[in-house]
């Protein structure tokens, strides 16, 4: 039973994701709301659920030539720089502050999808690009 | 690869995804994707590179996170391969779903979740 809950989330967590939706933070918030998994806990578990989608789709682009390296580059060492500040801030705040705070950025979210949903801007001739839709954005 | 400064334009949006990466396991995309679209980068092109950006911020994140949380590697595998059919099945259907009523639905239990957060 518990296998088929768990399925359930991961397929909702992936489909939605690729439509680009909820900020990347499915997972996290299935985990949290309905599974009562802690809130650190669940944010490592959404970051190590990206990985294998994200790195696949990262390779359909690359073939495609779609990524910006010289671009991404800088991004990419300011961006590690953050994600070891924001590591260690998330273990300094604590798993009750971090709830607030994510709870905080969906209700940003969530007010903007319901009211005001925009259609997909990304209307590309190629369906297939489309799976670069990352699941976590 | 030449040193350029227009293509630091990437450094700030990069840096803030990192923040929201580490503290919050997710959200960078949301940073990347409109500032790289701003800075004149085509959407394709702008949501290709963000994934090139975020995917070493999620493996750095991972990992700092395996280090300090009680986690293992071994709790994401129960959601992992129908969470990669969804997403495989996402990417297909995309175009063809009514992406308003989604939003609308999925904006609702986004609040409804943000309710129980801010709340518990």
């Amino acid at each position: 039973m518990q296998i088929l809950i768990d399925s359930l989330i991961g397929f909702s967590a992936g489909f939605i994701g690729s439509q680009g939706l909820g900020g990347g933070g499915v997972l996290v918030m299935f985990l949290t709301v309905f599974m009562n998994v802690g809130q650190l806990k669940a944010q490592g578990i959404n970051l190590l659920f990206f990985i294998p989608v994200g790195v696949f789709s990262l390779i359909m682009h690359t073939k495609k030539r779609l990524v910006e390296w010289k671009v991404a580059l800088p991004a990419i060492i300011f961006g590690l720089l953050g994600a070891a500040a924001g590591c260690f801030a998330a273990g300094y705040l604590g798993a009750r502050v971090i709830r607030k705070i994510f709870g905080f950025m969906l209700l940003i979210l969530g007010v903007f999808e319901l009211f005001f949903p925009h259609k997909e801007k990304y209307k590309t001739t190629n369906r297939k690009e489309h799976k670069n839709k990352e699941p976590s954005r | 690869m030449k040193f350029k400064i227009k293509n630091l334009k990437g450094s700030l949006p990069g840096f803030i995804a990192g923040i929201l990466n580490g503290l919050l396991g997710a959200g960078g995309g949301m940073v990347v994707v409109p500032m790289l679209e701003k800075s004149g980068i085509e959407p394709n092109k702008s949501h290709a590179t963000s994934i090139a950006v975020i995917v070493p911020l999620c493996i750095l994140s991972a990992i700092l996170y395996l280090a300090g949380n009680n986690l293992s590697y071994y709790d994401v595998l129960p959601y992992l391969p129908a969470g990669l059919i969804g997403a495989f099945i996402g990417a297909k259907v995309l175009p063809h779903i009514p992406g308003n009523i989604l939003r609308r639905i999925f904006g609702a239990f986004m609040l409804y979740s943000a309710w129980r957060l801010l709340m518990g």
